[in-house]
């Protein structure tokens, strides 16, 4: 692939990207999420995603000649195959028809010369011939006619290899992070056998975030950064804190101008003890850390690790385990709203599945929370309670003044308005809580610059003014770094490390690489 | 031991129904001879619905709800077959001919107005139905006489306008399958199975492949077996179109007997290989019990009282053979795949849309000619309701056999065609016996066929609930 | 003019040809030589005595379970609490339809209760599975009604002793008790003027402003909002699952009032096989009143009883004028509210 430059609508996502692989070759390709590793991948199988919004600037080149891939069975006629993370498998098929999915081996009868291919019978016996070839090739000692369903989660990723080993004259295999739902002896296992599939003279495009990984079984390594290669080296070359660098350092231009106020309080406001949060792909596996009063608290770490999940498991969204204590007092975890109820408050990473009622007014959406928790903007008829829309159009247009919020008035539904302006409905929402500590997840993710330095000057403000504890999670570093007393790290479950926001890069870069 | 109480826990709601039956036979006191003669009449009626459900459960659109629609297909045929006074295996022709293109559209919009509501396709089957018997309605009260010109006394309101409210099949299309006569089925299989062994050799030609001895044989044997048929102790035997039910035992006996001979030599002789001979020895052992039983009163009574019609269970015969011959081609596994996984069959290249439609065509269509089965059978076309229970009666019987949304089989559809059918036959006595109102058992049949779809549909979504199934791929 | 090209854009294909059949029927009527002061009186009263069935609707939908065609289960349970108060032998017609509104009523809100919780279990395929629990109460109330215990001569068959009659007649109990108050005719006497059946709109109308101000309490928000997104009302601490069983509940009650008020418009109780079709009649009104199987306002309520009543209530005697002893407006009815059930589904998802 050469010189691939792509824009989503007029942003630019890679620029000048060039990725060669050898045959034979296991090249790896690491970068921060976002850094535009899932859009080339994409462009290389021809994903309709591309070509629906534009198609890309670029030439994709198999053994030196130029080829056009626009539609994903192109990409498997050039012998391009992918490994999903999460699997692409029928549990109610057997291993047979699952490797044979779509390409099923067939002879002809009467009916099918005479209509169409389709009624073609299938040769059952010629299709688990070959896919008992495949899993041999692959060293997976399994029976072909049982049932995916029953088996182990590792070697359902095993079946997948053997699908794509099967497809005739495969020439690249792409890797996407493969090990990231397996045990340790599975993910060996693993990549071992991609060693295996490369001495074969296939090409594998390796992508993971476990630098370890890559210093082990990678023969090359591209970092991407911000939709820009970084560097192209071989593993030998290189040493795993100088990839971890390259992978995080830019130039830290802060969003927001402060030297955080030493803390003099000493009084933790929260307390988690080994917490375990069962959010489906942010698992958190035990987690303790004290956030003192007053602080602003940065929690950082790459997708799917799990700092997404800690916030959901406090407010009681996902099924949590372990112990929670706000001012000392422990957490009802088992009991809906009992985070509300001490006092915190939260703003959900998930804007418009969460965070709000899109086809209701900004109004409404502001005062849900303080009617449900605190009972205000009510008027109490002893029968029943009537909502109060006085009290609560004046509430409104406070909070629109107050953090700009731009819409036609405190009526216009809250899924016409602008990402950033969402968002600060959002947030507006939690502080009419009035809560004493404010857990705020991606606040910037998918908003526009002004809005995003608004939101964060807001927050500083609401924690210099009020003494409000904040906890950001978020997945710009940068941002946690221009406005954070300590970020920690969390890297498979757990906190890597817990830092100072003027830490140098590789020290970031490690902690998020888990290693 | 566990692989009974698995075989238990697998077939309990066919097991359940099968003791609700028994015990309501043993409450209703009919003689075992009516119950029999009924439940092989109404087999013949209503088995070939059923096993037209089979197909769009495999391809994961739920259970077809709007096989209406295909029934709707096939009364429209036999109304224009009935007023243009075509009678018999002619007139049955005809509605074949005529009804299969309408079933074949109606069949594509279906499956269009299904693929738009993707995971809603039972409700919006049951929907559809309803909708598509106002349709009905409007043509057949209104259209029918009021626009296109019909003059029939014995077919229209004495107005002019709108057909009756029941037409009289006696005398034209009545028995019009059942009264084939084996053989003159026979000469047709046989002409077949000739013509098809001939076109197989001329395409191997055109191929530049020489016919091999396989094909000699089958253009050999079909003409010695058609002269066969003249001799005359056969050709009686085989001229009449009922088959006494012992008759029929004792022939699928000696099929199963035959079958497995024939595997003993090509599997030990012929091409020997590995081949235990534990399994045929049982089956042929099986096969002998079953003829002794044959021998006890009570049983040989029942088989002698009843004779059943030949050509509309070859056809149901056929149709389970083709919903076994349909899963082992391209087409069936692609269907397979579809309604286990979407994602997956979009990543293998299959076309999902394509693939629902081509189900839903097949079942529409196969509904289609099910419904003129049992409307030739029953003898009268109750012009504005024969339809209208089709959908819920035949998925109440395949459920009944303990198929559910996501998984059903030939074997399923047959064993709920009897049992539903018996619990059919005799509520209503059962009822009267035990409180003394006949009544009472029509309404428990109806609860039994609602309930059962209730039930089985509250499950399956508990289950999908639960259990969200394969995950779905970001993008 | 904002608000007026908004409410075009609500307005869909099915909607106009709704309006305009039933403004053509109308227009029909009088060179037909039909009384339209009578039309207009009769759709008054139709709309009203099914109105509150359609208003069940819409704590079903807003809650998140969408169109309950499940509302046989609140129905029969209305239907219990008639016989029983009219086995009761209550002789104040006032008395009696209260007695029976609050039986029915709290046998229909265990009913919901139980109902809300086997729904909570089939998230996503609620119309299905609601289809089929209501027509399997039906057939299992069928068996009931032959073999209940009652004895009042009203409700029983004469000869046999075993079993209720089809239609019981209620003009002795609490027939016509909503529709006679306040009553009074408009434009004319009693033959040639609009009947206008002021007690019976005025329940309904109570009915509707009940539901508005519910609607707007702590705990009609907390339902729309977990019906909209019950992953936001989680975030608020309200468990979405509670809420969807209140709403059913509600809606399940309002069923059973609805019947009643029906019934005493109608002056016979239709037990059996008479109310099996009636959950999807109240769907397809609400849904010509511009609901969605997601969203449903009371202005929706008012508009679509309206439409569709109306609509029925006019075609039924200009058809017959032209086409004697036809039932075409029967027809017309099925495909019409089939045709708006489908459309509103194709708009959504999940069944």
């Amino acid at each position: 692939m050469k010189d691939i430059s792509k824009e989503y609508f007029g942003n630019p996502v890679l620029k000048n990207v060039t990725l060669q692989v050898k045959p034979g070759e296991i090249h790896a390709l690491v970068g921060e999420n976002g850094a535009g590793k899932s859009t080339l991948m994409n462009i290389l199988f021809g994903m309709p995603v591309i070509h629906g919004s534009g198609g890309f600037a670029g030439q994709v080149e198999i053994n030196g000649a130029p080829v056009t891939i626009d539609a994903p069975h192109k990409a498997i006629d050039f012998g391009i195959g992918m490994v999903h993370q999460d699997f692409m498998l029928i549990p109610g098929f057997t291993v047979t028809e699952n490797i044979k999915v779509g390409r099923e081996i067939s002879c002809p009868t009467l009916l099918s010369q005479i209509f169409s291919k389709e009624l073609e019978t299938l040769d059952l016996e010629q299709m688990a011939a070959d896919a008992r070839r495949a899993l041999r090739e692959i060293g997976l000692n399994i029976e072909e006619y049982v049932l995916v369903a029953g088996l182990p989660v590792g070697y359902k990723q095993f079946v997948e290899i053997a699908r794509e080993i099967d497809k005739t004259g495969i020439k690249l295999l792409v890797f996407d992070e493969p090990t990231a739902v397996l045990t340790e002896s599975e993910a060996e296992r693993l990549l071992k056998l991609m060693e295996l599939i490369a001495k074969k003279g296939i090409g594998i495009i390796f992508i993971t975030h476990r630098l370890g990984e890559v210093m082990h079984y990678a023969h090359s390594v591209s970092i991407l950064r911000d939709g820009e290669l970084i560097m192209r080296t071989a593993v030998k070359d290189t040493s795993m804190v100088k990839i971890a660098e390259l992978m995080i350092g830019r130039k830290t231009e802060k969003y927001v101008d402060s030297v955080p106020n030493q803390l003099e309080s000493v009084e933790i406001a929260l307390s988690l003890q080994d917490f375990h949060v069962d959010m489906p792909g942010e698992m958190v596996r035990g987690i303790d850390l004290d956030i003192r009063q007053g602080e602003i608290f940065g929690i950082g770490g790459l997708a799917g690790q799990g700092k997404l999940g800690i916030a959901n498991g406090i407010m009681g969204l996902c099924r949590s385990q372990g112990k929670v204590f706000v001012w000392g007092r422990e957490l009802n975890l088992g009991r809906l709203g009992a985070a509300l109820a001490s006092g915190i408050a939260f703003v959900s990473e998930d804007r418009r599945g969460i965070g709000l009622l899109l086809d209701q007014s900004i109004e409404h959406n502001l005062v849900f929370s303080a009617i449900h928790v605190q009972e205000e903007f009510l008027i109490n008829l002893k029968l029943f309670k009537l909502y109060h829309r006085r009290k609560a159009r004046k509430h409104a247009l406070k909070m629109i003044e107050l953090l700009d919020i731009r819409c036609t008035g405190p009526a216009q539904k809250a899924g016409s308005l602008s990402g950033g302006n969402q968002q600060k409905v959002c947030l507006a929402r939690a502080l009419t809580l009035n809560p004493k500590i404010l857990i705020v997840s991606e606040p910037t993710r998918g908003i526009d610059i002004g809005a995003k330095k608004l939101v964060l000057e807001y927050l500083l403000e609401l924690n210099r003014q009020q003494g409000m504890t904040i906890i950001i999670i978020s997945s710009e570093l940068v941002e946690l770094r221009s406005l954070c007393h300590r970020i920690a790290i969390i890297a498979d479950g757990k906190v890597a490390k817990i830092l100072q926001p003027d830490a140098p890069d590789a020290e970031f870069g490690l902690a998020m690489s888990g290693s | 031991m566990p692989k009974f109480r698995e075989l238990v826990g697998n077939n309990k709601v066919a097991l359940l129904f099968g003791l609700l039956c028994i015990g309501a036979i043993y409450t209703a006191q009919n003689p075992l001879t009516f119950v029999a003669a009924e439940l092989f009449t109404r087999i013949g009626r209503n088995g070939f619905m059923v096993l037209a459900l089979l197909i769009p459960v495999l391809a994961g659109m739920g259970l077809n709800f709007g096989i209406v629609i295909g029934a709707i297909a096939a009364q429209i045929a036999v109304f224009w077959t009935v007023y243009w006074g075509f009678t018999g295996s002619e007139g049955f022709l005809l509605c074949l001919l005529l009804s299969t293109p309408i079933a074949i559209f109606f069949g594509w919009l279906v499956g269009r107005v299904f693929n738009k509501m993707k995971g809603a396709e039972m409700i919006a089957g049951l929907v559809l139905g309803y909708f598509a018997d106002g349709l009905y309605q409007l043509f057949f009260l209104y259209v029918i006489g009021g626009l296109i010109p019909v003059h029939n006394d014995r077919l229209i309101i004495s107005g002019g306008i709108g057909v009756k409210n029941t037409i009289d099949l006696a005398g034209n299309l009545k028995y019009s399958l059942d009264n084939v006569p084996m053989l003159q089925i026979m000469k047709i299989a046989l002409a077949v199975l000739f013509l098809v062994t001939l076109l197989k050799a001329i395409l191997g030609v055109m191929k530049k492949k020489p016919p091999g001895p396989r094909c000699w044989i089958g253009l050999g044997a079909a003409p010695i077996i058609y002269a066969l048929t003249y001799i005359p102790a056969l050709q009686t035997f085989l001229s009449s179109d009922r088959l006494l039910l012992l008759h029929a035992v004792l022939a699928a006996l000696g099929a199963v007997i035959a079958w497995q001979l024939w595997r003993i030599l090509y599997n030990k002789i012929l091409r020997p290989k590995e081949y235990s001979l534990v399994r045929p020895l049982v089956w042929i052992g099986l096969a002998a019990v079953g003829f002794f039983l044959t021998n006890i009163r009570p049983l040989e009574a029942i088989l002698l009282s009843v004779r059943i019609p030949v050509t509309t269970y070859l056809c149901i015969i056929g149709l389970c053979f083709f919903n076994a011959a349909l899963l082992k081609t391209r087409l069936g596994q692609n269907m397979r795949t579809v309604g286990q996984s979407q994602t997956v069959a979009n990543a293998a290249g299959i076309n999902v849309d394509r693939t629902r439609i081509i189900a839903m065509i097949i079942s529409t269509l196969l509904a289609c000619w099910g419904q003129l089965i049992y409307l030739q059978n029953i003898g009268t076309f109750s012009t504005y309701g024969a339809h209208t229970q089709v959908g819920q009666y035949a998925i109440a019987a395949l459920l009944v056999g303990g198929a559910s949304v996501k998984k059903a089989t030939n074997k399923e559809a047959v064993i709920g065609v009897i049992l539903f059918h018996t619990l059919f036959i005799v509520a209503p006595q059962a009822g009267k016996e035990l409180f003394n109102n006949a009544q009472l058992g029509e309404y428990f049949r109806v609860f039994v066929a609602y309930g059962v779809i209730a039930v089985s549909l509250a499950m399956h979504a508990w289950k999908r609930a639960v259990s969200p199934g394969p995950k779905r791929i970001k993008t | 003019m904002q608000t007026i090209k908004k409410i075009f854009a609500k307005i869909s294909l099915p909607h106009i040809i709704i309006v305009v059949f039933f403004l053509s029927m109308l227009a029909a009527a009088a060179p037909l030589g039909l009384s339209v002061r009578s039309l207009i009186g009769d759709t008054l009263r139709r709309w009203a005595m099914y109105g509150i069935l359609v208003l069940a609707m819409v704590p079903a939908i807003q809650s998140g379970i969408g169109p309950n065609f499940g509302i046989s289960l609140g129905i029969v349970g209305g239907l219990l609490g008639a016989t029983v108060s009219i086995e009761m032998g209550l002789t104040n017609p006032w008395v009696a339809i209260i007695v029976a509104m609050l039986i029915g009523a709290t046998i229909a809100s265990v009913l919901g209760i139980l109902y809300g919780l086997l729904l909570n279990k089939v998230k996503g395929s609620e119309m299905t599975v609601s289809t089929y629990v209501g027509f399997s109460v039906i057939a299992f109330m069928n068996i009931m009604w032959l073999s209940l215990p009652f004895s009042s001569g009203t409700l029983i068959w004469p000869l046999a002793g075993m079993g209720m009659r089809n239609n019981i007649s209620i003009i002795d109990s609490f027939g016509h008790v909503f529709n006679n108050l306040f009553s009074f005719c408009l434009l004319g006497d009693k033959t040639t003027g609009i009947f206008v059946p002021t007690g019976l709109i005025l329940v309904f109308l109570a009915a509707c402003l009940a539901m508005w101000l519910f609607l707007r309490s702590k705990t009609g928000i907390a339902m729309s909002a977990a019906g909209e997104n019950p992953q936001f009302t989680r975030a608020a601490g309200i468990s979405g699952n509670k809420m969807r069983i209140i709403g059913t509940a509600i809606s399940t009650s309002l069923g059973a009032v609805g019947i009643i008020v029906y019934a005493q418009s109608y002056g016979f109780l239709q037990l059996y096989n008479a109310p099996l079709m009636m959950g999807f009649h109240s769907v397809a009104a609400i849904l010509i009143g511009g609901a969605s199987t997601k969203k449903a306002t009371i202005a929706n309520v008012i508009i679509g009883a309206f439409l569709f009543q109306g609509m029925l209530a006019v075609a039924l005697p200009v058809v017959n004028k032209v086409l004697p002893e036809s039932n075409l407006p029967d027809v017309i009815r099925i495909i019409i509210s089939n045709g708006i059930i489908l459309f509103a589904l194709s708009k959504s998802k999940g069944g």
